[in-house]
């Protein structure tokens, strides 16, 4: 094999395509988490937000209509959860299992219709820089516009929890509902925003899938990613840089085990296969050790129901 | 007058007698079980356009998909039986045990198997298609068209249908350009467009400039065609998805078989069989072939699709050598269909190990 500093580049560009909706899923997820809601309906609204992109991306034929609307069927899915979790204070787990069992079956019922029609071409930016730079230009250039907001999302997440008074106020309701309730904060409003918050950006992450990844609709297209968003999340003990870190080397060794095989290294294909998720996990949890900094970053009442006597 | 007389009397006992077949075969009822959603747009999709088919020809029809391969297959057809369906298409591999065993239960409702060898019971049927004769074509093109001399070869499961398709695709590939290699990267699934485009666009970033696939989604023809290099199209025409990269598709077709089989059981005529058609009974189906195919390339592949057509010429014709150069099939032979059921060994020429 040649080793050619553009096809390290081109590489690397893939392995970001390939995180790209592992970390908007993941960030998305991260808020509700830190909200003291586990949703684990992660692919339920992942695959709604396919669905949703990809129809309304053929019926309307507009783009902007379609990405909105994928992350409004997200939040529409995740209003349901959260109006069963916190004014009905059905059981957190319960009730996400059930999000993602909903969102499978209502998406391949819409979606019968959807099935074997191509879809748009999605526009890129910054295509005209694309040879300019060896190395370089095929990560920075050429991409879609969710690819760019992914990539800046962990760190606006980051600072969002770190630096702002809303921030502040979703860790003080995930840490301590009761203590929120008694400084005045809605502790159920905050939990719905958060929940909400996190079905837009499922519903993202399932139309970078069906839009703009693999230009598609098929049933379960979403193939289990929003399982691994969900690990993800628990296993970079909430914080969101550490997810993009987590995302990379998953997506990373999930293609450069694709290399491998075609380069013909002989290590059997099974243990290549399985390689993204034992060495993501491995990683995650020795870069989280310090046992002081994961009891500051896991919401402590994660998955318990609030409920407030009025 | 009299003629005339017997004549009408003869006409209307034979319309009677439609009419009297026709009512009957109203009356079968045909269920199809499958192993994925039919919205996969690949092998359960295919299956079902099947029966849609059979539909059309008159036949009432129900499915149920996305059964598992376990107990639950067995509960399923039993059900199946039970409420009075008269044939009833297994379309998996894995279906094999549990149609034998429900079969047992039911001696007066007729089973038919996708791509399996066991007919334990009277009632049982298997079928299957002779895909690798649509590879045997892909192959040919691939072998003219590729300038880079790599092909890539997304792959799903190492299983005897999955190896005889590669062997095919790669001896046919060879014939016509003795200098390429096949480069082959088993995603382990049958549809994920995510890691099926991911496996594709490391072949292409590898140098492969022409990308076959025995996976089932279209995500690879559509990276295809965003890097501009050439792929086929599996188990459905998927020419739409791809204008540019894809050359042709070959197509699973089950319809015809479908039909004969459901109005054999109307006439009383359904027996047990063993069935593998390929493309001379039309159950394996060439789409047509692209126009950036030079023209001799196009009359060559015709030639090629009605020799296999009419046996003349045959997938697997020796010598065929396995990888450390054993003689598989002799000079003049053809393999025979034991040899192609349980192929597990690479031939010569195509790179690296089957995953064991």
């Amino acid at each position: 094999m040649i080793v050619d500093i553009n096809f390290v580049g081109l590489i690397i560009a893939s392995i970001m395509a390939s995180a790209v909706p592992l970390i908007l899923a993941s960030c998305g997820e991260l808020i509700t988490e830190r909200s003291g809601v586990l949703n684990l309906g992660v692919e339920g609204m992942m695959i709604i937000g396919a669905i949703s992109g990809f129809a309304l991306m053929t019926v309307t034929g507009s783009l902007i209509i379609a990405v909105f609307g994928a992350m409004l069927a997200g939040v529409l899915i995740s209003t349901i959860f959260a109006f069963l979790t916190q004014t009905l204070i059905t059981n957190h787990v319960a009730t996400g299992l059930a999000l993602t069992i909903f969102g499978i079956g209502i998406s391949a019922m819409i979606g019968k219709n959807f099935v074997g029609i191509p879809g748009k071409e999605f526009p890129v930016l910054f295509e005209g820089l694309k040879d300019t730079i060896p190395l370089l230009s095929p990560i920075l250039f050429g991409h879609s516009i969710v690819f760019y907001f992914a990539f800046a999302l962990p760190f606006i997440t980051s600072y969002f929890l770190k630096k702002t008074k809303i921030g502040l106020i979703v860790r003080a309701v995930g840490d301590s509902p009761e203590s929120a309730s008694n400084q005045g904060i809605n502790v159920r409003f905050v939990r719905y925003a958060c929940i909400l918050y996190g079905g837009a950006m499922c519903g993202l992450a399932g139309a970078y899938l069906s839009m703009i990844y693999t230009p598609q609709w098929i049933e379960n297209m979403t193939g289990g990613r929003g399982w691994i968003a969900l690990a993800l999340v628990v296993f970079s003990t909430w914080n969101p840089i550490k997810i993009l870190i987590g995302a990379m080397i998953f997506g990373g060794l999930t293609i450069i085990q694709f290399h491998m095989q075609a380069i013909g290294v002989r290590i059997p294909v099974q243990f290549l296969t399985a390689l993204p998720y034992i060495v993501t996990i491995i990683v995650l949890v020795v870069i989280s050790r310090d046992s002081r900094k994961i009891r500051l970053s896991t919401p402590s009442s994660l998955g318990k129901s609030f409920h407030k006597d009025n | 007058m009299h003629k005339f007389l017997i004549r009408s009397f003869v006409s209307s006992l034979v319309l009677l007698f439609t009419l009297t077949v026709a009512a009957v075969a109203k009356d079968v009822k045909a269920a199809f079980v499958y192993i994925g959603p039919t919205g996969d747009h690949g092998w359960t999709y295919q299956h079902d356009v099947g029966r849609k088919a059979v539909e059309d020809a008159g036949f009432k029809t129900t499915y149920v998909e996305g059964v598992p391969e376990s107990a639950d297959a067995e509960r399923v057809l039993r059900q199946l039986a039970n409420s009075g369906h008269d044939i009833i298409f297994t379309t998996s591999f894995g279906y094999m045990n549990p149609t034998n065993k429900v079969a047992k239960e039911f001696p007066n409702v007729k089973f038919e198997h996708a791509t399996g060898y066991k007919r334990e019971h009277p009632n049982v049927a298997t079928y299957a298609a002779r895909f690798y004769e649509g590879r045997t074509i892909l192959g040919t093109i691939a072998g003219t068209m590729t300038k880079s001399n790599v092909i890539g070869y997304v792959a799903s499961f190492p299983i005897p249908e999955v190896i005889r398709g590669i062997n095919s695709f790669t001896l046919a590939a060879q014939k016509v350009n003795p200098n390429i290699k096949t480069k082959i990267v088993w995603a382990f699934t049958w549809y994920d467009p995510g890691k099926e485009a991911e496996a594709a666009k490391a072949l292409i970033d590898q140098g492969a400039d022409v990308i076959a696939q025995h996976t089932d989604s279209t995500a690879i023809v559509q990276m295809a065609e965003k890097a501009g290099v050439y792929a086929f199209g599996q188990a459905s025409d998927m020419d739409k998805f791809a204008p540019k990269a894809v050359l042709t598709s070959v197509e699973n077709n089950w319809g015809p078989y479908y039909v004969d089989r459901v109005k054999a059981v109307a006439n009383g005529t359904w027996s047990q069989k063993d069935t593998w058609h390929g493309i001379g009974d039309g159950m394996v189906v060439i789409s047509g072939l692209d126009s950036q195919m030079p023209s001799d390339l196009q009359a060559k592949v015709k030639k090629l699709q009605a020799d296999l057509a009419s046996g003349k010429v045959h997938s697997f014709t020796g010598p065929i050598y396995d990888q450390k150069g054993n003689l598989m099939v002799a000079e003049g032979k053809t393999a025979d269909d034991g040899m192609l059921a349980g192929m597990m060994t690479y031939v010569k020429g195509v790179e690296g190990d089957i995953p064991k």
